[in-house]
């Protein structure tokens, strides 16, 4: 049995800086085999700690986007229509008994297989991530109960087909609207609040290897800065990333040298009109300066 | 000394720490089964039990299920485990727990929601009853006491109100029934073919398609988010309206409430309880300060801040119950309403002054708020909301 600490220095070496809460968490969902439900604002890094753990274990992702009017047919299983078709009418030329034909097209053959069947039938266990759930309706919700409490999935045609592994589960909800009790109770669950300032760094270091450690730092300041201003669409970690890229390959080196350079590089950070005008050249110079 | 709380003599184990620990949860709100408390056993052999910080981490990820419990659990955990606890009475360690009275809330809303340490807990020991009644087995309860004027709402409101308001809200319901879906459902009278399906059932008769399956564009129902002001102009009409918002809440299940005054409180969760009396009691419990003054551009500026960006969409219509007698500047109302709009919602401002005749819009934040409204009635009555249908369904 390995521990948090070791899972959390396998999540390092794929470069994702874990707090000690969500290693703990994912140390506990593996343990367990019970679903981690990740909760937090867009952009903190929820949907990357799937590929990341993914990739730690060396094992298959599977993923499922969740939308509204998203069903069963498109997240467990369909048949394959269109060759059960073909099939049922080469087999009236060959001369095959009705009972032949039926059994030939409800085989696994004939079974085109959705994320969530996929998920149980991999010979590896698999990470499953069921990415933000709280866009799917509320039947979508309760179907997925059945499944993340057995892990088994009933085909009426060819009965139950059992998990040959168990998926290491995580679920991803931006809050968009509540998720039921009955969900909350089947996960693990783990807030993911933007990092503090130490974790974003280390983060940041660990992302764009060669950045000055003074450069990062005061990209750092500047972002976390910036979070706290009045704005629309709070930039995440993804959006720092892309900063610091940008900096670097402007050649950008200290953020109040160039107030107009500073202020194209904002796109990368602030994605709506209204933040644009609410940040202005004065006002990114005095994070800046606040920053430095 | 160590910080470590000590287990008397008696004490009969691990097993039943635990469970009192859980009970311990259980009463401040988090709502936990046996299954917790099993799973809360099994994890602590995966981690290093000995390391407070790290059964802190293991306990929090089983026992929290959104954010609020999350914020809560470090307190709780204080005071259970680390000395902080064992207290006769009432105090607990310093911090802003989520009041009792709001325990069912689980949404998953910012920080900055105004009714986190809201209001004080009903089951709370009563400061001042003097040492007698201290027992020692006082419970842990990890919430501050506020003691401000409290309010039954169930004296202003009566059953039938509700039962009356709930049919009028379901019609309204109705009337915002928006009809342009822009994904098809497989449907028996529809205007496409639903191939796939057509398909489908085409393999029973040999592969020949005989019977079509239509597709058709689901209605798809507008959610209503309710707003009431509850501040001391507003009195009179409360009756009205918070009839009306516990029928909304009960007639139509995607709907979401909210009450203000000087502060905002979400009562989607209270008002849901089965029993519609029951509902508005623990509603009783948010509604601190009702009657008092009200900063209506305060309110929806958090509103607009905080809940809207995750319960307000395009499909929503906003609904806000308020006279417009504001203590704050007018330009308030007039960002905040700017921000909500931008959300692609309808607002729909009801204002009870405004069935008087030769009323004027005049009062400044009234008058700031006009520009941002789709529709703006008069509504003093149960009656008048349910002639409202009619103009609703041409929003």
């Amino acid at each position: 049995m390995t521990s948090w600490t070791d899972l959390q220095s396998a999540l390092a070496a794929e470069n994702y800086v874990a707090s000690d809460d969500l290693a703990v968490s994912l140390h506990l969902a593996l343990s367990l085999q019970r679903p981690l439900l990740l909760e937090g604002a867009a952009g903190v890094g929820k949907t990357e700690v799937a590929r990341v753990l993914a990739a730690a274990q060396n094992t298959k992702l599977i993923r499922l986007q969740c939308y509204e009017g998203l069903d069963a047919a498109q997240a467990i299983y369909e048949w394959n229509y269109q060759r059960q078709l073909l099939a049922i009418r080469a087999s009236s030329e060959a001369g095959e008994t009705g009972k032949q034909v039926e059994d030939r097209i409800f085989s696994r053959e004939y079974l085109l297989e959705r994320p969530l069947l996929a998920a149980i039938t991999q010979a590896q266990a698999p990470v499953l991530l069921i990415d933000e759930i709280d866009r799917a309706d509320e039947e979508f919700e309760a179907f997925l109960l059945e499944i993340l409490a057995d892990y088994q999935i009933t085909v009426p045609e060819l009965g139950t087909i059992t998990a040959t592994t168990v998926p290491t589960v995580i679920l991803t909800s931006n809050g968009t609207r509540d998720l039921s009790d009955a969900l909350r109770r089947r996960c693990l669950f783990a807030y993911v609040d933007y990092p503090d300032r130490e974790t974003e760094l280390a983060i940041l270091q660990a992302r764009c290897a060669g950045i000055e450690t003074r450069l990062a730092e005061k990209i750092i300041g500047f972002v976390q800065t910036l979070r706290k201003e009045d704005l629309e669409k709070v930039p995440g970690i993804a959006e720092t990333l892309d900063f610091a890229a940008a900096l670097m390959g402007l050649g950008i080196a200290d953020l109040t040298a160039d107030p107009a350079a500073l202020q194209a590089t904002l796109t990368t950070l602030l994605k709506t009109q209204s933040d644009r005008a609410h940040i202005t050249t004065e006002v990114a110079q005095r994070i800046a300066g606040k920053a430095a | 000394m160590s910080r470590v709380t000590r287990f008397a003599g008696r004490d009969p184990g691990a097993t039943a720490r635990m469970a009192g620990f859980m009970a311990h949860l259980r009463e401040n709100g988090l709502r936990l089964g046996v299954q917790e408390t099993e799973a809360a056993l099994t994890a602590l052999t995966y981690v290093d039990a000995a390391q407070p910080a790290e059964t802190r981490r293991a306990l929090k990820a089983i026992c929290t299920g959104c954010k609020d419990d999350a914020q809560q659990f470090d307190a709780l955990f204080d005071s259970f485990w680390m000395d902080a606890g064992r207290v006769r009475t009432k105090v607990m360690p310093k911090r802003t727990a989520p009041s009792k009275g709001d325990d069912s809330v689980h949404s998953s809303r910012n920080a900055k929601g105004e009714d986190a340490g809201g209001a004080g807990d009903a089951t709370a020991p009563e400061a001042g009853q003097g040492e007698a009644e201290n027992d020692g087995e006082g419970k842990l309860i990890a919430t501050e006491m506020r003691n401000l004027s409290r309010r039954d709402l169930r004296d202003l409101i009566q059953p039938e109100d509700i039962a009356e308001a709930e049919a009028i809200a379901r019609r309204l319901g109705l009337a915002l029934r928006d009809r342009r879906s822009r994904r098809r459902v497989a449907a028996n009278k529809g205007d496409r073919l639903h191939f796939r399906k057509t398909i489908r059932r085409s393999l029973a008769t040999g592969g020949e398609p005989i019977r079509l399956i239509q597709r058709k564009r689901p209605d798809r129902s507008r959610k209503i988010v309710a707003l009431c002001d509850v501040s001391g102009s507003m009195t009179v009409y409360a009756q009205v309206y918070l009839a009306f918002l516990a029928g909304l809440m009960r007639g139509d299940f995607t709907a979401d409430a909210y009450l203000f005054h000087t502060r905002l409180v979400r009562i989607t969760e209270a008002l849901r309880d089965k029993d519609a009396m029951r509902a508005i009691g623990r509603m009783s419990l948010m509604a601190d300060g009702f009657g008092g003054g009200s900063k209506i551009g305060e309110s929806l500026d958090t509103f607009a801040h905080t809940y809207a960006r995750k319960f307000v969409d395009g499909r929503s219509v906003v609904m806000i119950f308020s006279d417009g007698y504001d203590t704050s500047p007018p330009a308030h109302i007039d960002a905040a309403l700017a921000t909500l709009r931008k959300r692609g919602c309808r607002i729909i401002w009801l204002n009870p002054l405004k069935g008087w005749r030769d009323y004027q819009p005049v009062a400044a934040g009234m008058a700031a708020a006009l520009p941002h409204l789709d529709r703006f009635a008069a509504a003093n009555t149960l009656a008048d909301l349910a002639a409202l249908e009619m103009e609703l369904v041409t929003l």
